[in-house]
């Protein structure tokens, strides 16, 4: 069963190796020629006000909350999908009651306004 | 080389300007999550060098202020320096899109200081010449605007139009980019029968090519809601800022100086102040693409109308005389001679003479105490002052916003730091 | 044991070669394409047609100057290019490419990696690839790359429901988590004479899934995490020479790799319609099989490629307003109402 995996974990090492390399050449082959304003991050010519590692808006979160919420119900749903056949009517109204849930709070989300980005 | 490096920045004026200007009990950031952002100037979409300090919080923009003057070469104080046809090239220099309009207004505010009546053909071509930096001018503006909202293909499209422009402008005044067409009381060269075919070339294709360009834009509903009730200002809002130009006439407000303080050989031409209500990015996009209709309709107009004649006043001791009399007579040898060497002496006196640029109101406010060179010159350059109505826009838009309404106002950095 | 092994690695190597080639050239075919739009010549110097341009390209960057700002997380920002091109490489391992060949007497499937839930590993891998942008972004320690990791991955995982929901209908339809299987049920008629092709049989299904998998390659219209206009260089921006290169080609290898998920999963693969009908010898078919799958997943780039240089960019807002309330509704429609016509035609 494990066997057909193997395949994969040489494709991994691979494609790490060759990124490994092509890392490696760039800092190998390239010149070096420090200058101190050279090292500083970008920010339009101007030295940067601040760090970019301050905290950043709490909005972006909202996002992965939502996606951790629904991409549970999307695990469920894939078993399902597999076995279709074998569930028939039964498991098709089961899952559209579980689907019907998440649903409800869906609509709730985009009435509370959880879904207009700014 | 220091490993830890944070310079404080937070001294500086413009972070207080910033900082102060915004803060009310509303807008107090009781997070700490807001992050200053130095937009500009060396900045792909800041067109040239200006500079915005950004306050956000997540992609919403609390406050901004505008820096300008990274470009700036000190013109006014130059032409303090030199007589009034030296400062003609440095006129190409400002609103770097449109050198030809700039040219034209120049040389309109000294013959007005000077009391130089320019002759019917050189007006003629003056318009013409107007028009067609207006519609080189615009189309950059339009495809530079689709370009900051992401679509590229259509600045290259308008680009490949102000090609044809650049040709006929070589073969019209003999440069591509840095005109320096007119002289005081006329232009420097007449318009030939080959130029005259090359615009009537030019101005048939070109509604089919604009047409090109808005077949990709207006329709498309991505580009429509990037920019529609974005960067609002209302009428109001921009008379008292001071907007000009497609800006002004983007908020509903009809004033063109083309038509309201006529100059050249405008009265005698048909043509429409186009205005669009909404003052949005999208409003003024929409502007600049009608006007490129009416000034292809104005062109027109002056080709057909356009009169034989000299090109140049018959003023000889204000006006260059022609180079090839210079080197064959005496008296125009004399007074090439005067006027190079201590330039037109124009009566002690001021004027301020403004002319309907493709950005907005190019003024310039010129005082003669006599002699040879400007006591002082203002240029009142529309970019300068639409710049200053960006904070006013921006409040509340998003950073993706910054780009499409700084495209939408069109600012050229050369005009506005002088 | 050794024995499979060794033809899986040779396998890799060659899949690997075309890949990382058919990259190289997709960029110049983008830059070509792109110059055909606007009315420009494009890189026509280098080597006849320009096609010499990728390995000039690539030869700049060995030679240029590996910068990392002094602020930056070091390791990390060595790390985030290595994730994002491993991930984009590493996700064609479970994609078929052709059905099965005979070499030497040996049946080969044309798979690197023949396993049972292909499906869950391509959503699980380009749920990864959300790492790359984000580290890069976050290790660079620069306000526009924040923005630009903060974007993308607000984005990706926005867009991963709508992808994943939208891979449900494939598999109702299928039956079966192996792409291989996906394939195979495609190869039927609809009515007799329609191929069975996921895109006719799903049309919801499809057009969901494509936007998603824009959204997931971060290509235009939702580039958003790179916006030149806004962000300079998004994520990227603080990333010279051949780092900068590996994020150029996981780029170009996403699409790539993205192009071969829809073929197979809705365009039926490497199999060309028809061609059963008339009697050609195995090898030949095989052949075909390959074939077929090279070009649809080519006609699939250029899809996306023309796209790219046709329409604007999205805003952050009208992106999520698109992700959360367009395709996700739009998703589950496409599982209801597959779930119904099935049930009905049982």
């Amino acid at each position: 069963m494990l066997e057909s995996y193997y395949p994969i974990f040489l494709m991994l090492g691979i494609a790490v190796l060759f990124s490994v390399v092509m890392l490696k050449a760039s800092t190998l082959f390239g010149p070096k020629r420090p200058t101190d304003e050279k090292y500083t991050t970008y920010e339009s010519g101007m030295e940067p006000v601040g760090q970019a590692r301050d905290r950043f808006s709490v909005k972006f979160y909202m996002v992965g909350v939502l996606f951790i919420l629904f991409d549970i119900e999307l695990v469920f749903l894939f078993p399902y999908a597999v076995n279709f056949y074998e569930l028939g009517l039964f498991g098709f109204v089961v899952i559209w009651i579980f689907l019907a849930i998440q649903l409800i709070g869906f609509i709730y989300e985009w009435k509370k306004g959880a879904l207009e980005w700014d | 080389m220091k490993t830890d490096y944070t310079p404080d920045t937070s001294k500086s004026k413009i972070y207080e300007a910033l900082i102060d200007q915004y803060t009310s009990i509303e807008s107090d950031d009781p997070l700490g999550s807001d992050m200053v952002l130095n937009f500009g100037p060396q900045h792909p979409a800041t067109h040239g060098v200006l500079r915005l300090l950004l306050r956000l919080d997540g992609e919403r923009i609390i406050g901004c202020v505008p820096e300008v003057g990274y470009l700036h070469r000190g013109y006014e104080k130059l032409a303090e320096n030199m007589t009034y046809h030296e400062y003609i090239p440095h006129t190409d220099r400002l609103d770097y899109l449109s050198p030809l309009a700039n040219n034209m207004a120049y040389a309109l505010a000294v013959e007005r200081l000077a009391g130089i009546e320019v002759p019917p053909r050189a007006q003629y071509i003056r318009t013409i010449c107007s028009e067609l930096a207006r519609i080189s001018s615009h189309l950059m503006a339009t495809g530079s605007m689709a370009m900051d909202v992401g679509a590229l293909t259509v600045l290259l499209w308008t680009f490949r139009e102000r090609e044809k422009l650049y040709d006929i402008f070589e073969v019209l005044t003999g440069a591509r980019f840095t005109t320096s067409y007119s002289r005081i009381g006329g232009v420097a060269q007449d318009l030939t029968a080959d130029v005259e075919k090359m615009i009537h070339e030019f101005l048939d294709y070109l509604p089919e090519a604009i047409h090109e360009c808005e077949r990709l834009l207006n329709r498309n509903r991505i580009f429509v809601e990037r920019c529609d009730g974005i960067g609002i200002i209302n009428g109001d809002d921009a008379i008292a800022y001071g907007l000009t130009g497609p800006n002004l006439r983007g908020s509903g407000v009809g004033r063109d100086l083309r038509r309201d303080r006529p100059y050249f050989v405008y009265p005698e031409l048909d043509f429409d102040v186009i205005t669009h209500e909404g003052g949005d990015s999208l409003a003024r996009y929409y502007v600049r693409l009608d006007e490129m209709y009416e000034s292809v309709k104005i062109v027109r107009q002056c080709l057909d109308k356009i009169p034989e004649g000299e090109i140049h006043a018959n003023k000889p001791k204000k006006v260059l005389p022609r180079k090839e009399r210079v080197y064959t007579r005496m008296e125009e040898m004399i007074h090439d001679f005067m006027l190079v060497n201590f330039g037109i002496d124009p009566p002690a006196g001021e004027v301020y003479s403004a002319v309907e640029n493709p950005k907005g109101e190019l003024g310039f406010y010129i005082q003669s105490k006599g002699g040879g060179v400007p006591w002082r010159l203002k240029i009142r350059s529309p970019s300068f002052v639409n710049i200053h109505a960006l904070p006013h826009m921006l409040k509340g838009v998003m950073v993706s916003d910054v780009v499409a309404v700084i495209g939408s106002l069109d600012p050229v950095m050369g005009e506005a730091d002088k | 044991m050794i024995e499979t092994l060794l033809i899986a690695f040779i396998k890799i190597v060659i899949v690997l070669l075309v890949l990382l080639t058919a990259v190289a050239y997709s960029v110049y075919a983008e830059r070509r394409i792109s110059a055909f739009i606007q009315d420009r010549l494009g890189p026509n110097r280098v080597g006849p047609f320009g096609l010499l341009q990728p390995i000039a390209d690539v030869v700049k960057l060995v030679f240029k100057e590996a910068i990392v700002p002094r602020n930056a997380n070091k390791p990390l920002h060595d790390l985030a290019p290595v994730i994002s091109l491993t991930v984009a490489l590493a996700t064609f391992a479970v994609i078929p490419f052709g059905n099965t060949i005979t070499l030497f007497g040996e049946e080969v499937k044309l798979i690197i990696a023949d396993v049972n839930i292909g499906v869950l590993y391509i959503l699980a891998f380009s749920s990864i690839s959300v790492y790359g942008i984000a580290l890069a972004g976050w290790s660079s320690n620069n306000k526009y790359s924040l923005m630009g990791s903060l974007r993308s991955s607000a984005q990706m995982v926005s867009y991963e429901l709508s992808l994943g929901l939208a891979v449900v209908g494939v598999i109702m339809v299928t039956g079966s988590l192996r792409l291989d299987q996906v394939v195979m049920n495609q190869t039927n008629y609809l009515f007799g004479v329609l191929p069975a092709w996921n895109c006719f049989v799903q049309p919801i299904g499809f057009i969901t899934f494509v936007v998603a998998a824009f959204a997931e390659t971060n290509r235009q219209p939702f580039d958003l995490p790179e916006a030149e206009p806004e962000l300079v260089g998004g994520f990227h921006t603080e990333y010279t020479g051949l780092k900068f290169g590996l994020f150029f080609l996981a780029e170009y290898a996403h699409m790539i790799v993205a192009s071969a998920i829809i073929t197979t999963l809705y365009l039926g693969g490497w199999h060309l319609p028809y061609i059963d009908m008339i009697d050609v010898s195995p090898m030949l078919m095989s052949i075909i099989g390959i074939l077929t799958f090279v070009i649809k997943v080519t006609l699939v780039l250029l899809f996306m490629i023309v796209i790219r240089w046709t329409i604007p960019r999205f805003r952050y807002d009208q992106l999520m307003g698109l992700g959360w309330k367009v395709m996700f509704p739009m998703a589950l429609l496409n599982i209801f109402i597959t779930g119904l016509i099935l049930l009905l035609l049982q």
